[in-house]
C-alpha cells in the first residue's frame, strides 16, 4: 500500500519574482531574482542543493527545451535538472519531483522552479501554438483558451439550469474579489479594484467571457527548496515547519472530450485529483477543514466550476457561495488571498509554484494584516492546465503542524 | 437507359446586393448601374469552389448508398489547386470508395458539361456507374469591372446512371472555338474580358445557335420541342434574339438566375439544369447548352423515376437559405482582395503535414469514426482504444461515417480573440448523433443561433488558408439548424 507523500517534506525556502509585463527582464533575470530570495530564505548555500526540476511550458518563445538554462542562468554546480512540462500543473509538477526526490532519500535538499517568459510574443493572450499536437492543426477549432474555458459556462448554465445572468453574476464576483485582493499585493501584475459594474460591462473576449473574466498574461518566475522535516530542523531549528501533506495530478482520458457522459459544467481532473489530496491529507471534511485555496482562475468560470469540483461548494451551488462572500478574503475559506491568476498574474508555469509560495508565507505569517489569513491549518493550491475537455490538474495540500 | 439519375445544388448563403458594389464602386464606373440589378451569391470566407462543389455533391446523394458513387469529376475554373486533384477533395468528402475513377475539368466555362458528358460517356461505355459530377465557380472580377457585378458563387452536382435514370441522356453536340471572349493567365486571380458586344453577337449570338442546331440536326429534334430550354447568357438582347429565333416560349426558357445568383462559370447551366429538374415533368424534353472556349448541347428526357426521387434541397431550398452581406468590404476581405489585419495571431504559421494529412485522410476529409464493436459506442476522431470508461476495449473497432449524422450543440462560444477573416470565431462542442463528441468550429451562423441542445449538421469547409505556401486546407464545420417549424 502506497504511503503517499503527507509529512515527508517540508519546505524550507521559497522565491518569488512580481509578476507582470516584465519588458526589461530575460528569463534569466527573472530566474536570479526569485533564486536569490528563495536561497536566502532556505538559509543555506547553492552547493547544497542536490537536484533540481524544472517547469516551463511554452518553450519555444521561452527558455527553449531541456533543462540547461537553469544550469547555466544559475551557474548551478553540474547537478541534474529536470525539465518538467505538462501545461499549467508545470509548477506544481517540478515541486512534485523535487519532493519526491527528497522523499525518495535520492536527495537531502532540492530544488524546484517553475518560469515562464510570455511578453515576447507581440500580442495579447496565450501564444497560438498547437498545443494539443500537430493534428490539432488538421481539424482542431479556431480556438483559444478563453473560448475553450467559456464553453463551461454554456454548459454549465444548462447542466444546472442556472440562468446565464447568475452565472455572470457570480463569475463577476470572483474576479472582483481577486481585484479586491491583487490590489493590496506588491507583487501582483494588476493591482487596481475594480468595480463590479465595470466588470459586468466590459467588452466581450469569448462569450459570456468579458475582459474581466479573463486572467492576465505574465512573466514570472517562482521556486522552493525543499528538504525533510529532519533536516530542517538542523537548519532552521526555530522555525515553524511547513509540511507537504498531499500532491496529486490526474491527466484527462478522452472522457470528457470525446465520450458523452461528462456534464462539461466542470472537470473530473479537478473532482479526482482533489479526493485522491484529501485522502493523502487525511482530510475528511474539506469544507471544513481547508483554510485557504489558491485555485487555477484563468477564467472567472474555471474558479466558478473548481469550488464544486474541489468538493467544497454543492454541485450547482458554487455561485451561492461566491455570492455569499465565502470565499473572499474575510469568508469562510478565503480563496486567491494573493490576487489569483487574475491578479497576480499568470507565467504558466511559474504559477503553480507562486501559489504555493503564497501559502508558505501564509503559514509563517509574512503578510501584513490586511491580507492575511488567519491560523490558518491546511492549504490547497489547484492548477487546471490544457482545456476544460482535455487537461492535467494539480493539487497540492500544505499545512503547518 | 443512360442519364441523369439525381441532381443536388448549393448557393452560399451570402447575398451581397450589387447596389452596394455600385455604391461604393460606381463612381469609378458609372455605366456599371446597367449591372448593379439585384444581388449577387457570395461564398462565405471559409467556402470555395471545392467546398461549394462538395455541397451540391451531398445535396446530390441524398438518399443514395455513397459505396455505390463510382466516378467524381470536378468542373471548375478556381480550383484551389494547379496540381492537386480537386476532385478527390470531394471524393474523400463523400467518403467515396478510392477505388473510382477521379478527374478535374477545368480551362472553359464549358468545363461543366464537358464533365457531364464524360460521365455519360462512360457510364454509356459502361466503363463506370453512378458518377458524381460537380461543378462549382468562385470567379473574381476586380473592383468596379463588370464582371464583379455579373458574376456569383455556386455548384451543381448530378449523378450520371444506367439505372432509375430521371433524366435520359438522349444525344449532344459539341464546339470548341479558341474565342477569347474571358480569360485568366496561369497567374491572374481576376478575370479579364474583351468586348462585351462582341461577347454577345459573336460569342453567344453565333455559338449558342450554332450548338443547338447541331444538336437538333444530330438527334432529328426541333427546337421548340424542348419543355426546358437551358443555355447562359447574361445578356438580355443577345437571349431575346436566341428566343426568337428558335421560336422559343418564354415561359419554357430557364431563369439564369442572374439576379439571385449571378454567373456561376463552369456551374451556370448545371445549376439551371438542377433549377429545371426541381420542376420537371415526366416527358419533359430538356434542352441544355455549356457555353465558353465552345458550347455543349445536351439533350434529356424526364422520366417517371423523377417521381420517385428523395427529396433534396436543390437549388431553391438554397436559394431561400440567405443572409445579407451588407458590407462590401467584408466581401474584399474574405475574398483576399485586399489586404486586412488579422493581427498578429494570425500571422501565426500553420504547418500543414502531408504525410499526417494522407495517414488521416478519411478521418479528416470524409469524417470517418470509429464504432467501437463492443459497446457500440461511437467515437471521433477514431480511437484505437474505446473512450467508453466502462469498456476500454482494444483494437475492436470498425469505421463509420458521421458527416452526414449531424448532432447537437453541447456547448458553445464566439470568441474575438481567436484571429479569423469573420469574427468572431464561433465554435463549440458537439454530440454526434448516434456517438461521440467533438470541438468544431461553427459556420454560416451568428451567435444568436447557437444555443445548448440545438441541432447541427456539418459541413465541409476551408479550415485554414497558408498564403505562404498557397495551401487551402479543408475541414468539417458545424452548421446550425433552424428547426423547422411544424
Amino acid at each position: 500500500m502506497a504511503e503517499g507523500i503527507r509529512d515527508k517534506v517540508v519546505i524550507l525556502g521559497m522565491g518569488c519574482t512580481r509578476f507582470g509585463e516584465r519588458w526589461d527582464s530575460n528569463p534569466d533575470d527573472l530566474a536570479v531574482e526569485a533564486f536569490i530570495e528563495c536561497l536566502e530564505d532556505a538559509q543555506i548555500e547553492k552547493k547544497d542543493i542536490q537536484a533540481s526540476w524544472l517547469g516551463s511550458h511554452i518553450d519555444e518563445i521561452n527558455i527553449g527545451k531541456g533543462g540547461n538554462f537553469l544550469g547555466l542562468a544559475l551557474k548551478l554546480p553540474l547537478i541534474p535538472v529536470t525539465r518538467v512540462e505538462n501545461f499549467c500543473a508545470s509548477g506544481t509538477e517540478s515541486f512534485r519531483g523535487a519532493c519526491y526526490g527528497v522523499a525518495s532519500g535520492a536527495y537531502d535538499i532540492a530544488l524546484a522552479f517553475g518560469i515562464e517568459k510570455l511578453k515576447d510574443t507581440g500580442y495579447g493572450g496565450l501564444p497560438d501554438s498547437p498545443a494539443f499536437g500537430q493534428m490539432q492543426v488538421a481539424i482542431g477549432p479556431n480556438a483559444t483558451a478563453p473560448g475553450m474555458f467559456a464553453q463551461l459556462a454554456t454548459a454549465y448554465s444548462a447542466r444546472y439550469d442556472v440562468p446565464m445572468e447568475r452565472v455572470k453574476e457570480a463569475m463577476a464576483h470572483v474576479s472582483w474579489k481577486s481585484h479586491q485582493n491583487g490590489a493590496k499585493n506588491p507583487r501582483a501584475h494588476l493591482r487596481k479594484p475594480i468595480p463590479i459594474e465595470q466588470i459586468m460591462g466590459a467588452p466581450m473576449i469569448a462569450y459570456p467571457l468579458g475582459l474581466f473574466d479573463c486572467c492576465g498574461v505574465s512573466d514570472g518566475a517562482a521556486c522552493a527548496i525543499v528538504t525533510t522535516p529532519e533536516i530542517m530542523k538542523k537548519i532552521k531549528p526555530n522555525d515553524d515547519q511547513v509540511k507537504v501533506k498531499a500532491l496529486q495530478i490526474s491527466v484527462s482520458s478522452g472522457e470528457e472530450a470525446l465520450y458523452t457522459d461528462w456534464d462539461g459544467a466542470g472537470m473530473l481532473t479537478t473532482r479526482k485529483a482533489s479526493s485522491m489530496a484529501y485522502e493523502e491529507a487525511g482530510i475528511k471534511n474539506p469544507r471544513g477543514e481547508i483554510s485557504m485555496m489558491e485555485v487555477h482562475d484563468c477564467f472567472s468560470i474555471t474558479e466558478l466550476a473548481t469550488m464544486e469540483d474541489l468538493h467544497i461548494s454543492e454541485p450547482g451551488k458554487g455561485p451561492d457561495d461566491v455570492l455569499d462572500g465565502f470565499y473572499d478574503l474575510d469568508g469562510q475559506i478565503p480563496c486567491q488571498p494573493d490576487g489569483g491568476l487574475k491578479c497576480f498574474g499568470h507565467p504558466i508555469a511559474a504559477s503553480g509554484l507562486r501559489m504555493i509560495y503564497e501559502m508558505y508565507s501564509q503559514f509563517l505569517g509574512r503578510w501584513p494584516e490586511e491580507r492575511a489569513v488567519k491560523d490558518p491549518k491546511f492549504g490547497l493550491t489547484h492548477n487546471l492546465g490544457g482545456v476544460p475537455n482535455q487537461n492535467v490538474c494539480s493539487i497540492a495540500i500544505l499545512g503547518r503542524d | 437507359m443512360v442519364g441523369i439519375r439525381s441532381y443536388g445544388g448549393y448557393v452560399p448563403r451570402f447575398r451581397l446586393n450589387k447596389m452596394i458594389i455600385f455604391g461604393a464602386m460606381g463612381w469609378l464606373n458609372p455605366a456599371n448601374i446597367m449591372n448593379a440589378q439585384g444581388e449577387k451569391a457570395v461564398a462565405n470566407f471559409d467556402e470555395d469552389s471545392v467546398t461549394m462543389a462538395t455541397a451540391a455533391a451531398i445535396d446530390c446523394v441524398t438518399g443514395f448508398d455513397r459505396a455505390d458513387i463510382g466516378g467524381v469529376y470536378f468542373a471548375s475554373t478556381t480550383a484551389s489547386y494547379r496540381e492537386r486533384l480537386c476532385a478527390n477533395l470531394v471524393a474523400g468528402a463523400l467518403a467515396a470508395d478510392e477505388g473510382i475513377r477521379t478527374a478535374d475539368f477545368a480551362g472553359g466555362l464549358k468545363a461543366g458539361t464537358t464533365a457531364l458528358l464524360a460521365a455519360l460517356d462512360a457510364v454509356g461505355a459502361g466503363n463506370a456507374n453512378d458518377v458524381v459530377v460537380s461543378a462549382s465557380d468562385c470567379r473574381l472580377g476586380k473592383m468596379a469591372s463588370v464582371q464583379e457585378l455579373m458574376f456569383g458563387d455556386g455548384a451543381a452536382a448530378f449523378m450520371v446512371s444506367d439505372k432509375d435514370v430521371i433524366a435520359e441522356f438522349k444525344g449532344s453536340y459539341s464546339t470548341g472555338h479558341d474565342f477569347v471572349d474571358h480569360f485568366r493567365g496561369a497567374e491572374a486571380k481576376y478575370d479579364r474580358q474583351w468586348e462585351e458586344r462582341w461577347i454577345r453577337d459573336v460569342g453567344f449570338g453565333q455559338f449558342v445557335p450554332e450548338a443547338i442546331n447541331g444538336l437538333c440536326e444530330k438527334c432529328g429534334v426541333a427546337p421548340t420541342d424542348f419543355a426546358k430550354i437551358i443555355y447562359p447568357c447574361y445578356y438580355g438582347g443577345a437571349r431575346k434574339k436566341i428566343n426568337k429565333t428558335f421560336a422559343f416560349e418564354p415561359e419554357k426558357v430557364q431563369d439564369n438566375m442572374q439576379a439571385a445568383i449571378g454567373d456561376t462559370g463552369s456551374a451556370q447551366s448545371l445549376m439551371m439544369l438542377a433549377s429545371a429538374l426541381e420542376e420537371a415533368k415526366p416527358g419533359d424534353k430538356m434542352l441544355v447548352v455549356g457555353y465558353g472556349s465552345g458550347c455543349d448541347a445536351l439533350f434529356f428526357e424526364v422520366t417517371d423515376n423523377i417521381t420517385r426521387l428523395t427529396p433534396r434541397r436543390g437549388i431553391s431550398g438554397s436559394l431561400a437559405k440567405r443572409t445579407d452581406l451588407d458590407n462590401y468590404l467584408k466581401y474584399l476581405t474574405w475574398r483576399r482582395m485586399v489586404p486586412a489585419d488579422t493581427g498578429l495571431r494570425g500571422e501565426e504559421q500553420k504547418w500543414t503535414r502531408w504525410t499526417l494529412q494522407w495517414r488521416n485522410h478519411k478521418m479528416i476529409l470524409g469524417m470517418e469514426a470509429s464504432k467501437c464493436k463492443k459497446c457500440g459506442t461511437q467515437q471521433y476522431p477514431p480511437q484505437r482504444i474505446c473512450v467508453n470508461p466502462e469498456c476500454g476495449a482494444i483494437d475492436e473497432m470498425e469505421p463509420v461515417v458521421v458527416s452526414d449524422k449531424g448532432g447537437k450543440i453541447f456547448s458553445f462560444t464566439s470568441d474575438m480573440l481567436a484571429a479569423s477573416l469573420n469574427p468572431p470565431a464561433m465554435y463549440g462542442t458537439v454530440d454526434i448523433n448516434d456517438g461521440g463528441r467533438y470541438v468544431f468550429d461553427f459556420t454560416d451562423c451568428s451567435i444568436d443561433d447557437l444555443a445548448v441542445g440545438k441541432p447541427v449538421e456539418f459541413s465541409f469547409r476551408i479550415k485554414y488558408y497558408d498564403a505562404m505556401r498557397d495551401i487551402t486546407n479543408y475541414f468539417w464545420k458545424a452548421v446550425p439548424v433552424a428547426e423547422e417549424a411544424e
